[in-house]
């Protein structure tokens, strides 16, 4: 089996869907002719013609609009944000329409609205923005969040497919360093709603998704080989609908559990899932639930404040120890 | 001028609660320090209480046959002093004048009442007060998680030993400590009211079932008192954990009757009466030795021969 980038395995569900089905089109800024500014869309408009690879104006709030408006006329559109942090430009489509239209109208809206989030590639305050926590609670709306490349392919095949609305969140840091062997031939789709345990373990839970994912691996081996610690690192994969039921599970094995998100602290969806384990697994908690997120502050600029505010494999460990020796 | 809380004293290490019985002093009273100003009602023995110092009975917070936890602010005296004196410290209330039943045994003698058995210490544990800190909160009530294993095996959070954050119970820690059965300090000396009784917990009910009494026309309903409740509840619950076994024998008791009227006068010039008990009793624990099965416990499938002889002895107190 090759190996196959986060990217590459994002391109290939999208070519996987657009080849599957006819209905599915990409548009976005320079997703055309230049392929995408991080190339996900490389060789597409070659492949598929300028009728199903769409250059766009600079105007996040049309280029969602009119996805909404050929998906009601039966089309999948897959809109590209060139970075997330533009999509708050469409805010008002996406909350105001998109989410309520099948319940407004009985009109369905297919459409995947997706882009690259995240920091710790010097990016600043508008280039590595996480904003699940501003979509998070509009009911009408689904957020995918991959972490691994398998499931970069399985959730983007997944999200064209669902029948409603879905914010797919890929992350630009783990483009190029997430490698994964995947299977060439075959139907690769995740199914939306569903966690993934991405490692074992007994004494100590971390939930978490996304970058945030590889980070709470690393301190896991960390854990483990200088505490002796067993830590279970729980991929959510799907913000929304977000998969309770393994989220209980993970807290009733270990009965300690924190929660990782790159996302800014207050507001940040940790608050909802710690919410969620008070309301329905008290009885099981053998410590308080903790948090490990970026500081309220804008991301910064420079090198060394970016990294300070940003969440670190080391504060993930200092948090975990605390967690263990309560 | 200043205020001198008055507070529910704690009569044996294992009471949680007592009933405020009768008030002998009335609120604008004068009180003399140490005098009784109330009685109470314990598990264990019924007590007066005297003033922590003298002065006026300013308030009475706690009615006549109210129980309340230990601890609980039952009246305030106003002194004359100036200096800033603390509400008393409970164990410096106890009484001199009332029999108090010690050492207490871990096994009650299967016949008569069993008065003197351990206290049982259900979930409901005295609340503290509200100045209690967050770690003295968690040393005491643990986590969600320990006090739901501690309710499952009926264990007494405050008799675990604790290796958690500032000293708390953790899950490792109760479940190890379930796990080994016995609790790290001896059980005997007056500490064993606090020991974990592995087994059914007799409801606070007292019933062993779910039937109750209820009164028909021409009955006469008269309420128990906390002593004779509990001694109700431990009989019932002492039938549910050991085995009964009755045998009769006949024994000739001349020798006995010779020596202790020989001996009778010596103790009681001592201020002691020697009665037939303590011979029965000394027969008893010399036997017990020699037939260890007989001075056991069951724990689960296990048998626990225990290492001390300790003899119950229940005492009418009306």
């Amino acid at each position: 089996m090759p190996e196959v980038t986060y990217l590459e395995a994002l391109r290939q569900g999208l070519r996987e869907e657009m080849q599957r089905d006819e209905r599915v089109f990409i548009l976005g800024e320079d997703v055309g002719r230049y392929g995408g500014a991080f190339k996900v869309t490389d060789g597409f408009m070659a492949e598929f013609g300028d009728r199903r690879v769409i250059d766009t104006p600079i105007s996040e709030a049309a280029i969602v609009g009119a996805a909404a408006g050929a998906a009601h006329l039966g089309m999948r559109p897959v809109a590209e944000m060139q970075f997330i942090d533009f999509i708050s430009c469409a805010y008002d489509i996406l909350t105001n329409y998109v989410a309520t239209a099948r319940y407004r109208a009985n009109l369905a809206c297919p459409i995947v609205v997706r882009g690259p989030c995240g920091g710790y590639v010097r990016g600043g305050p508008f280039h590595s923005q996480n904003p699940e926590a501003a979509f998070f609670h509009t009911p009408g709306l689904k957020i995918v969040c991959p972490a691994t490349a398998r499931d970069a392919k399985g959730l983007i095949k997944a999200a064209i497919r669902d029948d409603d609305p879905v914010l797919y969140f890929e992350h630009k840091y783990l483009y190029r360093r997430v490698k994964e062997q995947l299977p060439e031939d075959g139907d690769l789709v995740t199914p939306i709603g569903r966690a993934r345990v991405a490692r074992e373990g007994g004494d100590l839970s971390i939930v978490t998704y996304s970058a945030m994912v590889w980070k709470a691996l690393e301190a896991a081996q960390t854990l483990e080989k200088e505490d002796g610690l067993r830590v279970e690192v729980l991929d959510l994969r799907t913000l929304l609908p977000m998969d309770d039921a393994a989220i209980l599970a993970t807290v009733r094995k270990t009965n300690r559990v924190m929660i990782v998100h790159e996302d800014t602290r207050t507001g940040g969806v940790a608050g909802e899932i710690a919410a969620r384990i008070n309301e329905a697994a008290f009885e099981w908690l053998d410590a308080p639930v903790l948090r490990v997120t970026a500081a309220d502050t804008p991301l910064p600029y420079a090198p060394t404040l970016e990294d300070y505010v940003l969440p670190q494999t080391a504060d993930i460990v200092a948090v975990a120890r605390k967690l263990a020796a309560y | 001028m200043s205020r001198v809380d008055v507070v529910m004293p704690q009569m044996g290490e294992s009471i949680a609660e007592g009933t405020l019985a009768k008030w002998l002093k009335k609120v604008g009273d004068e009180v003399k320090r140490d005098e009784p100003i109330f009685e109470i009602s314990t598990d264990k023995v019924d007590a007066e209480i005297p003033a922590p110092s003298g002065g006026i009975l300013a308030e009475i917070k706690v009615p006549e046959g109210q129980t309340v936890p230990i601890q609980t602010v039952v009246a305030v005296i106003e002194t004359d002093a100036t200096a800033g004196v603390g509400a008393a410290p409970a164990p410096a209330a106890a009484p001199a004048a009332s029999p108090a039943p010690r050492p207490q045994a871990p096994t009650p003698v299967a016949a008569g009442p069993a008065a003197a058995a351990p206290a049982l210490a259900p979930g409901s544990q005295a609340p503290s007060p509200v100045t209690e800190s967050a770690d003295e909160r968690l040393r005491r009530r643990s986590t969600p998680l320990v006090r739901k294993i501690a309710a499952e095996h009926s264990v007494d959070i405050a008799t675990v030993p604790g290796t958690g954050h500032a000293g708390r119970v953790t899950k490792k820690d109760i479940l190890d400590y379930i796990d080994t059965g016995a609790p790290a300090a001896p059980a005997a000396g007056g500490a064993a009211g606090a020991a974990p009784i592995a087994g059914p917990q007799a409801p606070a009910s007292g019933g062993a079932g779910q039937w109750e009494a209820t009164p028909w026309p021409g009955d006469r309903v008269e309420a128990m008192s906390r002593i004779r409740q509990l001694t109700s509840e431990h009989m019932v619950f002492s039938r549910r954990t050991s085995a009964h076994v009755t045998t009769f024998y006949e024994v000739d008791m001349t020798r006995v009757a010779r020596l202790r009227a020989a001996n009778k006068k010596g103790y009681e010039d001592r201020g002691v009466k020697l009665t037939y008990l303590g011979f029965i009793v000394k027969a008893v624990a010399d036997q017990l030795r020699r037939h260890p099965v007989l001075n056991a416990a069951v724990q689960r499938a296990a048998i626990i021969y225990r290492g001390q002889v300790n003899i119950g002895i229940a005492v009418a107190l009306d």
